[in-house]
């Protein structure tokens, strides 16, 4: 048998790991410095600076245990929460074979394509106005721009991957006697999952996005719907709850798309 | 007796918006069962349109491409196809890749195992069956491309530039290992290549093809023994026929 060749990547690859495991646990210390600069300069700004209203970090976190006492955060967050995870899950599911649909067949592509790219240049907050009318102030229409925001970005996503699927990959699975069928779940499929990982994260922030928006103009509760009855109160230490709640929200769910996308397309070469 | 695979009249043109453009022009060409093949010529001139269509990947504008005397209608596992890309799907490791053929042909998965075993160990990549392919070597990736080949058991492996992106040393040994497994398990070869060298070194006829339109220039006869050795591959015998290609391929008369 011929020489086998020591994988000089596979070495230096593990170097590569752990100096990036290094570099991770530096960057975290950093952040965190970030962040208690950041509370400093707030605290600094209301306290000794003292703008016009603006209420302090210990302000806000006093009212934010008042908040969480009664059970107001955790009903917003609830309902906040629903009507993104049923329109992002919604959208998502439907983008995904639609899209992989349109990448596949001429006729599907041709038919669809033109509705997609117009919405997709609407944004959804302008279809609210048009939602509201149509099917009520009830979840109906707040469900329905999330489902619209996450499924723009998502089809768009599945149908790229489809299209940008290496085409001596399908040689490849064709010559060992694949069929359609079987290239397209086999080969296509795994292919194009990054894309979709991609479409999926900014989708959900996008459906975020909408939602607060959503929430603002027609709701009886949620975290949009309350900063909008802060705002009529003059209670700023409820807007700044409602805010941080969102960031933070929308970070954990950015973060848990992520690692998904690092599981499942362990498989691809990073730089 | 009828060749393995046989080009006849074969001619392919591509259309263009300023008319066709002509890739093969009236190739007539019979490879006999266990040969090994190598087609060396300028970019352009088709040979990997010549190989496409061996393949079933691309059919011909006029004329016939048999494989054991039946024309070819498409792809097949008895036509094995390495790519000069490797091809290797990234999202599976090296021995779920060289099982993928296997898997469709639906083989039972004890007779699977061991036959992935063997093709495995055939390229020497045994140490490294559960590795995924961003962790190999282009020479790795490409010897578990020709495990996959092997694997499905093809009586005919078409190979396009498969060394063409490695470094001249992988290159020279992935020659002498490829002429290793083909001296143990023989196969009809036909091998595209750019390098004169490694066109003479590997076959026992040289192709050489020219551009505009592609077609046959010559055939050259290797005229040497196998098993082929660094020895043979520095002797005045091997530097003789090599200059002969290298001039019918830089020195093509129009």
């Amino acid at each position: 048998m011929s020489v086998v060749a020591v994988p000089e990547d596979v070495a230096t690859s593990r170097g590569v790991v752990r100096r990036g495991g290094w570099r991770s646990g530096r960057m975290l210390v950093l952040n965190l410095v970030a962040v208690v600069v950041g509370f400093g300069v707030w605290a600094l700004l209301s306290l000794i600076v003292g703008v016009q209203g603006l209420p302090g970090p210990v302000e806000v976190a006093r009212r934010a245990g008042e908040l969480v006492a009664d059970g107001t955060l955790a009903g917003d967050v609830l309902a906040s929460l629903t009507r993104v995870l049923v329109g992002f899950g919604l959208g998502t599911a439907l983008a995904v074979p639609v899209g992989f649909l349109m990448g596949w067949y001429a006729v599907a592509r041709g038919l669809l394509e033109p509705y997609i790219q117009f919405f997709r240049t609407i944004p959804p907050l302008a279809i609210i106005p048009l939602a509201i009318v149509l099917m009520g102030i009830g979840e109906v229409p707040k469900v329905f721009v999330i489902f619209l925001a996450a499924f723009l970005s998502s089809v768009v996503a599945a149908f790229q991957g489809v299209v940008d699927t290496d085409r001596t990959l399908i040689n490849a699975a064709r010559v060992l006697g694949a069929s359609d069928r079987t290239i397209f779940v086999k080969v296509v499929v795994p292919a194009s999952t990054p894309f979709i990982l991609v479409g999926m994260r900014v989708g959900l922030g996008s459906a975020w996005g909408t939602l607060v928006a959503a929430e603002l103009i027609a709701a009886q509760e949620g975290l949009g719907f309350r900063m909008q009855q802060a705002q009529l109160y003059y209670d700023l230490p409820t807007i700044f709850v409602g805010l941080i709640t969102i960031g933070v929200l929308g970070l954990v769910m950015d973060r848990l798309l992520l690692l998904a996308d690092r599981r499942l397309t362990a498989w691809q070469e990073r730089r | 007796m009828t060749p393995k695979i046989s080009f006849r009249d074969v001619t392919k043109t591509f259309p263009m918006r300023t008319g066709e453009f002509t890739a093969l022009a009236r190739v007539s060409l019979d490879i006999a069962d266990e040969e090994f093949v190598t087609v060396v010529g300028p970019s352009g001139c088709g040979k990997t349109t010549l190989l496409g269509m061996a393949a079933g990947l691309e059919e011909p504008t006029t004329g016939d491409v048999l494989v054991d005397g039946k024309p070819v209608t498409g792809p097949g596992p008895e036509r094995g196809v390495i790519f000069q890309q490797y091809a290797l799907f990234p999202w599976l490791t090296v021995r779920r890749n060289v099982e993928f053929g296997l898997k469709l042909q639906e083989i039972p998965a004890a007779q699977r195992k061991a036959r992935v075993d063997h093709a495995i160990d055939l390229v020497g990549l045994t140490d490294f069956a559960d590795a995924l392919p961003k962790t190999l070597s282009g020479g790795m990736k490409q010897r578990c491309a020709i495990a996959r080949a092997y694997a499905v058991d093809p009586a005919v492996l078409l190979m396009d530039e498969p060394f063409g992106a490695l470094d001249a040393l992988t290159r020279v040994q992935l020659q002498d290992q490829l002429l290793h497994t083909w001296s143990r398990e023989r196969r009809t070869v036909l091998f595209i290549t750019h390098d004169v060298d490694e066109a003479v070194y590997l076959a026992r006829r040289v192709v050489v093809m020219a551009a505009r339109p592609g077609r046959i220039h010559t055939v050259v006869d290797v005229d040497l023994p196998y098993p082929r050795t660094e020895e043979l591959r520095l002797s005045t015998a091997f530097g003789r026929i090599r200059n002969e290609v290298w001039h019918s391929v830089y020195h093509q008369a129009a």
